[in-house]
């Protein structure tokens, strides 16, 4: 196997040109996918942490007897989903509004009277926090009585979702694409270096080598290639990530979202994809070319 | 007409070849002993080459049979082609050097194609490169050889891997009157040595040069076959 190694390595080293043409194919094709990839993740993860976050604010009618809220209460922690039912009345709501607008509490000061509802605060199970679950919860409980009001963000969760799902669609399209893609570039570049050494490939047959030890030096290129391409994909995106992510992480800690770059696992599953690639281009090349 | 015999090393049974609707070869049927030195002769074009190729199946009979070594060639498949190879050392007219490679990685390419260990090659590929005189050009590459030398290596390659047979087309097709005489007492060592030596050729000086089997080839057909 060494040897083959050797081969292939001279190889690489004699074909300089159509190997690193290969090799910054791959690499494109690995950065393009991979950032789809990449922010497909961001983005779903931001989703997860809204919806951990998400909590149904059910307000009620004005002048709810003490007796109706808690009998409101007690219907609202029995529907399944529901994790905690917290009463705020409409002066802690005010107090909270005032908290979170310091520079307006003069005006807020200013109003005779106190125009919030009394609510519920509703955390929910993780088993809720999908649109298709928040909208049935909510109807659920927009249905009792003294209930004037449920809210959740509704609308902001459920678009977020279909953006999520379509680019999860067509980030399995453009991954099946590139990878089509770079199986073909790869299949061709091979095909050009066994085209350019057709001459010594038919040496080697005719001093008896077998295709088996023609093959594999080829197979061992398109391995390396593919390797050392994602490999540099990946670096290029890491760079790229790394100077996004300095850039906006300050703006975003204090919100939701940490951006999060590949787990190692990942990064190594990506190369390894890669490697397949490569011997798929050249088993494809190899097929035609040794007939 | 030379007789059949048990000791024959290649056969062949009314050999037919044809390209298209021209026949390169017509009905030939020739036994070869071990150890024989032969010439093939005739005019360009009389089939020689295509003779020899049929040997070691660069081309296939249109008809007929060809045994090689106890292997009928009609019947071994693809996987067995490099073992039926490996029992020929071919010289080349054009050489077929691979001109990316050195002269050493030339020669030692038929052992590492056999799977031989490194340390065995290395000392392989010394011994027959110091035989044909160019084991000091043996990290040149061929482009900057001479023809005489270039075919020296070629020589040093057929040879490397103690082949059953060497086949020989054309050798000093391209070589002075010197350079050819070199070739031919390397083949000569080699028929010593045990080889069983096969030459193409149409030039009369070769086959003046010593006794030998010499088999003419007219418009692909074998017009005689006798000791010279």
């Amino acid at each position: 196997m060494k040897r083959f190694f050797k081969r292939a390595i001279n190889d690489l080293r004699e074909n300089q040109f159509l190997a690193a043409i290969t090799v910054v194919t791959i690499a494109l094709s690995i950065l393009i996918a991979s950032a789809f990839a990449l922010f497909f993740i961001n983005a779903g993860e931001l989703l997860t942490q809204w919806q951990k976050g998400i909590r149904m604010m059910v307000y009620l009618k004005p002048d709810v007897s003490e007796a109706a809220r808690l009998d409101t209460k007690f219907r609202i922690q029995g529907v399944a989903g529901v994790q905690e039912a917290t009463y705020i009345s409409k002066e802690e709501a005010m107090e909270r509004l005032k908290g979170q607008m310091p520079h307006h509490s003069a005006l807020l000061e200013n109003l005779k009277e106190n125009p919030l509802p009394d609510a519920f605060e509703v955390t929910l199970e993780a088993a809720a926090r999908d649109s298709v679950q928040l909208q049935f919860l909510s109807e659920r409980i927009q249905a009792l009585e003294p209930v004037e009001e449920v809210e959740y963000g509704q609308q902001w969760i459920q678009r977020f979702s279909s953006v999520i799902n379509l680019f999860s669609i067509a980030g399995y399209g453009i991954g099946a694409l590139f990878f089509m893609a770079t199986v073909f570039i790869v299949a061709n570049t091979i095909r050009l270096v066994l085209y350019s050494r057709r001459d010594e490939i038919e040496i080697m047959r005719l001093v008896g080598a077998t295709d088996r030890f023609i093959k594999i030096p080829f197979y061992l290129e398109g391995m390396i290639q593919g390797a050392l391409g994602t490999t540099i994909g990946l670096v290029a995106l890491y760079i790229g990530y790394f100077s996004l992510s300095s850039h906006f992480q300050p703006s975003l800690a204090s919100g939701l979202l940490t951006l999060r770059f590949f787990p190692v696992l990942v990064c190594v599953s990506i190369v390894a994809g890669g490697t397949v690639v490569g011997w798929l281009g050249c088993w494809i090349s190899l097929k035609q070319f040794m007939k | 007409m030379i007789q059949a015999n048990s000791d024959a090393i290649i056969r062949m049974f009314h050999v037919h070849k044809r390209y298209g609707n021209k026949f390169a070869l017509k009905d030939v049927t020739l036994e070869i002993s071990k150890n024989d030195f032969l010439f093939v002769t005739g005019r360009s074009g009389a089939g020689k080459t295509t003779l020899l190729k049929l040997l070691y199946l660069g081309e296939p009979v249109t008809e007929g049979q060809v045994l090689i070594d106890g292997m009928n060639l009609s019947r071994i498949g693809q996987g067995r082609i490099p073992v039926l190879r490996r029992k020929f050392g071919i010289i080349f007219q054009d050489y077929k050097l691979i001109l990316t490679k050195t002269v050493y990685e030339n020669v030692a390419l038929v052992l590492e194609a056999a799977g031989r260990k490194p340390r065995l090659i290395d000392k392989k590929v010394r011994s027959v490169l110091r035989t044909v005189g160019m084991e000091d050009r043996m990290n040149a590459l061929p482009q900057s050889l001479s023809g005489g030398e270039q075919q020296r290596v070629a020589v040093a390659r057929a040879a490397v891997g103690d082949p059953k047979i060497i086949l020989a087309d054309e050798p000093t097709g391209s070589l002075d009157e010197e350079a050819a005489e070199v070739i031919m007492t390397f083949l000569d060592d080699f028929h010593a040595r045990g080889s069983t030596v096969i030459v193409a050729t149409h030039d009369k000086k070769l086959l003046e040069r010593r006794n030998s089997r010499v088999v003419q080839l007219r418009d692909g057909q074998l017009w005689s076959d006798e000791l010279h």
